[in-house]
């Protein structure tokens, strides 16, 4: 099938399976999927800024289909992610400035990918030694529960800094944290993003889990529930210069439509450890990308 | 437990196989229908062309949700959610 838009010719149905498999991660780790869908299109030949713009389109999408579903299933804390966009917002842009200061010096590629390599490292590491960690600590307890986070002092450090005002959020079971608190960590997770080019919900997930306490399903559930205004917003701004072909962006939502439902279900039947440590595959899948092309680009291979 | 997974598997595949029909439904009537217009709109207004792309994800997500919650209920999937 010809898409006009964006010059391409594509098989709709490479593209509704590429919507089914994002949908299914996004739906089950809340995830926008943009470092497995990027690279998907852009095998297809379609230009880069089209990829970009696009992918953003269906990320849209598909997050409104996976955080309806994790709403219906209680998974999503909507008071948090009305008050951590505030601060993903200003972040992203300050993240997309620190992008054009790295311009002028000439090394923006080289400086961002190995920063994207480290942090994803970082991330897939620790989430997957803090699970092993609290999965050891569900059986030798024997803890009945269906969520553990090993390294809980952390989100307790940042819910005893006193800083007025003092916010709850009952659907996730926080009884006092900072305003501040929240708005920062929304903040921090907005400039990576911006600066990294991504949705940032690879980033966002752990840091509600970590930093914030928030359990890790109601974690998945918001952080796709700010996905739907974060790509929402980008989509609009990279329409408008032209880097977005809808019918694209259309078609692959007809397969995350079925795969955002059926991600978003299947964490009933996780326990939270269990879906962080088989989420921390995902920054690593996507740290050995942008190691490849970094590679490939200085004529390495 | 072996009978409701090979009961969930059976209407897992229902649905499927009636989503398939009806985006294929909706792939030729209406993305054929809407991509000249869509085009037209991007080369002469492509500020009209970015709120419109919007509202259209926007709008399928939501239908589409709509019509995969129906198909789980009236499958009777919802009971072995």
């Amino acid at each position: 099938m010809e898409f006009p838009i964006s010059g391409v010719t594509i098989n709709p149905f490479y593209l509704v399976g590429i919507g089914f498999l994002v949908g299914i991660l996004g739906g089950f780790f809340g995830v926008g999927g943009g470092f497995i869908a990027g690279p998907m299109l852009f095998w297809t030949g379609m230009p880069i800024n089209f990829v970009v713009g696009t992918d953003l389109a269906h990320m849209t999408g598909k997050s409104i289909v996976a955080a309806k579903r994790h709403r219906a299933l209680g998974h999503v804390d909507f008071k948090l992610g009305f008050v951590m966009v505030a601060g993903t917002v200003i972040g992203i842009e300050i993240g997309a400035q620190i992008i054009e200061l790295l311009e002028a010096t000439g090394s923006v590629d080289l400086v961002v990918g190995i920063a994207y390599v480290i942090i994803l490292l970082l991330i897939s590491g620790f989430t997957a030694w803090e699970s092993i960690r609290a999965l050891r600590m569900i059986r030798s307890e024997r803890l009945d529960v269906k969520d553990v986070i090993a390294f809980e002092f952390v989100s307790r450090r940042m819910h005893s800094i006193k800083i007025w005002p003092m916010i709850s959020f009952p659907q996730s079971g926080i009884a006092s944290v900072s305003l501040w608190v929240v708005i920062g960590v929304g903040f921090v997770t907005g400039v990576l993003a911006g600066f990294l080019g991504v949705g940032g919900g690879f980033i966002r997930m752990p840091m509600l889990v970590y930093l914030i306490g928030v359990p890790t399903h109601v974690a998945v559930g918001t952080d796709l529930f700010e996905i739907i205004f974060s790509a929402g917003f980008g989509t609009l701004t990279h329409a408008l210069k032209g880097n977005v072909d809808i019918i694209i962006a259309l078609v692959m939502g007809t397969g995350a439509a079925v795969g955002a439902q059926i991600g978003a279900v299947s964490t009933r039947f996780f326990a939270g450890p269990r879906i962080r440590l088989l989420f921390s595959v995902l920054p690593l899948i996507g740290a050995i990308m942008v190691l490849i092309r970094l590679i490939t680009d200085s004529g390495g291979v | 437990m072996e009978i409701n997974t090979r009961h969930l598997i059976r209407n897992f595949a229902i649905e499927i196989i009636l989503y398939g029909i009806l985006v294929a439904i909706y792939f030729f009537l209406v993305l054929r229908a809407l991509s000249p217009w869509l085009t037209t709109l991007y080369d002469e207004n492509l500020t009209l062309y970015a709120f419109v792309a919007l509202l259209l994800i926007v709008a399928q997500s939501v239908v589409l949700e709509w019509i995969t919650a129906f198909l789980v209920e009236r499958l009777g999937l919802e009971r072995l959610e």
